[in-house]
């Protein structure tokens, strides 16, 4: 029996998030799976038509409702479940929105979830990371009944544009769906950078920026570098920047094809977000932090002096 | 009685270097030290909060795990938790098994909170929490970063990949904690003490009538792939370079 696949797209009402065409070239691994992509919305017009250009994506379904306008995990999951019948997996993205909403799917399918997933070598064998990524470990499902699963963001290519839309189907979904939560707000800084999750390279700072102001040396040089900017965890916790800018265990994983960690030790936290990066550069004061252990170039002194330079050499 | 219900689980501490097993059947545990998960202390240090703001009367701590883990509880009754449960299991206790025997433990105990770590630190599912608010049918509030009670119902912020979300739910209410939810405490000597007296139950999952079940099989556990070492340079000129002559500048 062949496999097939429902990826649930993460969104903003009117973009397709990266991180489900990175599902979607998860599912793609699976030799013959067919894939189809479910966009729960308010209005789901402009984000089910991205999802269809997805290649290796045979079908989008859209479901409309107006509950769905800020994606709420109790909300989504039963509409999620009504849907589920004819399929054998459930993918979301390892994002927080993925996380939050995949592990309640699962919960009420009484599924066996896989979190992080970073390999599919078969419709029932997976491999995922566990102790901070300092083991990995292959699961077996049964192959009777659904598997549920998160997709690890740094171990898939986004999957590029297909030759071909795929048709685009309205769902009609009733069940009724819980009003025990709801939405106040979101704050996020606007900013021009790219998105710290896809960026081809990544700046991050530590605590021995010192200070929210000590930043804007690295803000400067990312702007000139086109480069989004990250923080480690200590530096989050003293208030230099904020807490969606933390890469690490806890904050985001990424892998970028330059990260460039700035006046970070490198505990093992914050390594194990960085490990897929391509290319590591590490400046930082003591030659002795664990971060050049993963370095691929390493540079010791002042990054009060290092970043403003780097800057100069390349304008 | 008011009362939050806090899991918690014992893991291998933070900072111990974790090693695989060379058959690949699991990772080293034995003589390592082990601890109480650190997001399942945040959720308890937010609970003996809550409570000593005088918002709940009876902080219950629960744990699911091999005999060992009752240090735990001790430790978490040293923090000051009023009770603990103790559901003695061996092996791999998968999310919707815990999740299950902590619904019958809600069943029993009533909470109008049940606050735990946003995942486990050793197998870094993160399911728990969601699971077993799909299982109560109740709202689930995941990775907070702030809670405030007011009355009948809960406001938390959240830290989600955008920024921070703010969202309310009715009571009873399972929250997650993240790292910036508190700083719990230390625990002081005459508290370990006093926690030798404070009452601890042990049950099993026949007496909740729950069997668990293990619907993922573990195959193998392996080293992750090593980083070569890089080189050091000696200034930022000789860094740029380097990068430009990788097509990165």
């Amino acid at each position: 029996m062949s496999a097939r696949i429902l990826v649930v797209a993460e969104h903003d009402g009117n973009k397709l998030n990266a991180s489900t065409a990175k599902c979607v070239s998860c599912a793609r691994a699976l030799a013959g799976a067919e894939i189809t992509v479910v966009v729960l919305a308010a209005d789901a017009t402009a984000v089910g038509a991205q999802a269809a250009q997805l290649a290796g994506v045979a079908r989008v379904l859209t479901v409309e409702n107006a509950a769905n306008l800020h994606p709420l995990a109790a909300v989504l999951a039963p509409q999620i479940v009504a849907l589920a019948a004819p399929f054998t997996h459930l993918l979301g993205p390892s994002t927080t929105f993925g996380k939050d909403l995949m592990a309640r799917v699962a919960g009420l399918l009484e599924a066996p979830q896989v979190s992080d997933i970073m390999a599919i070598e078969s419709a029932t064998r997976f491999r995922r990371p566990i102790y901070a990524g300092n083991a990995l470990l292959t699961v077996e499902s049964s192959g009777q009944g659904k598997v549920v699963g998160t997709v690890r963001m740094a171990s898939f290519e986004a999957a590029a544009a297909g030759a071909a839309a795929a048709p685009i189907e309205k769902a009609t979904v009733s069940v009724p769906l819980p009003t025990y939560t709801r939405f106040i707000s979101v704050s996020a800084a606007k900013t021009d950078r790219p998105d710290l999750q896809t960026a081809a390279r990544v700046i991050s700072g530590g605590r021995a920026l010192g200070s929210a102001d000590g930043f804007k040396i690295l803000y400067s040089l990312a702007d000139r570098m086109g480069a989004a900017v990250g923080a480690s965890r200590a530096a989050v916790d003293a208030g230099y920047a904020p807490n969606e800018m933390q890469v690490g265990q806890t904050g985001k994983i990424i892998a970028p094809e330059l990260y460039v960690a700035v006046g970070i030790s490198g505990a093992i936290q914050h390594l194990t977000g960085i490990k897929d990066a391509r290319t590591i550069v590490a400046i930082n004061k003591d030659g002795e932090a664990p971060i050049f252990e993963v370095a691929d170039f390493g540079l010791v002194g002042d990054l009060f002096q290092i970043i403003p330079e780097i800057e100069r050499l390349i304008s | 009685m008011k009362r939050i219900l806090v899991g918690i689980k014992r893991v291998v501490d933070a900072n111990v270097r974790i090693r695989v097993k060379p058959d690949g059947s699991g990772v080293i545990t034995d003589g390592v030290k082990m601890a109480i998960n650190p997001f399942d202390e945040i959720a308890l240090e937010e609970a003996l909060r809550i409570k000593e703001r005088g918002a709940a009367e009876e902080v219950v701590v629960a744990t699911i795990g091999p005999a060992d883990s009752q240090q735990q509880l001790r430790t978490a009754l040293a923090m000051g938790a009023d009770r603990a449960l103790h559901v003695q299991a061996d092996g791999v206790i998968e999310p919707l098994s815990a999740a299950r025997a902590l619904l019958k433990l809600i069943e029993r105990e009533q909470p109008f909170l049940v606050i735990l770590g946003k995942q486990a630190i050793d197998d870094d599912n993160g399911q728990t929490g969601q699971v077993l608010a799909a299982l109560w049918n109740r709202p689930q509030a995941t990775y907070a970063s702030k809670l405030e009670l007011s009355g009948e119902t809960a406001r938390v912020t959240r830290e989600v990949d955008a920024g921070l979300e703010t969202i309310e739910v009715d009571l009873p209410a399972v929250i997650t904690t993240d790292l910036r939810l508190n700083e719990p405490r230390y625990v002081k000597l005459p508290d370990i003490m006093k926690a030798k007296k404070k009452p601890l139950d042990t049950l099993n999952f026949a007496a909740l009538g729950v069997e668990p079940r293990q619907q993922l099989k573990l195959v193998r556990f392996e080293p992750p792939p090593q980083r070569q070492k890089g080189i050091r340079v000696k200034d930022a000129a000789e860094l740029v370079e380097a990068l430009r002559k990788k097509g990165l500048l």
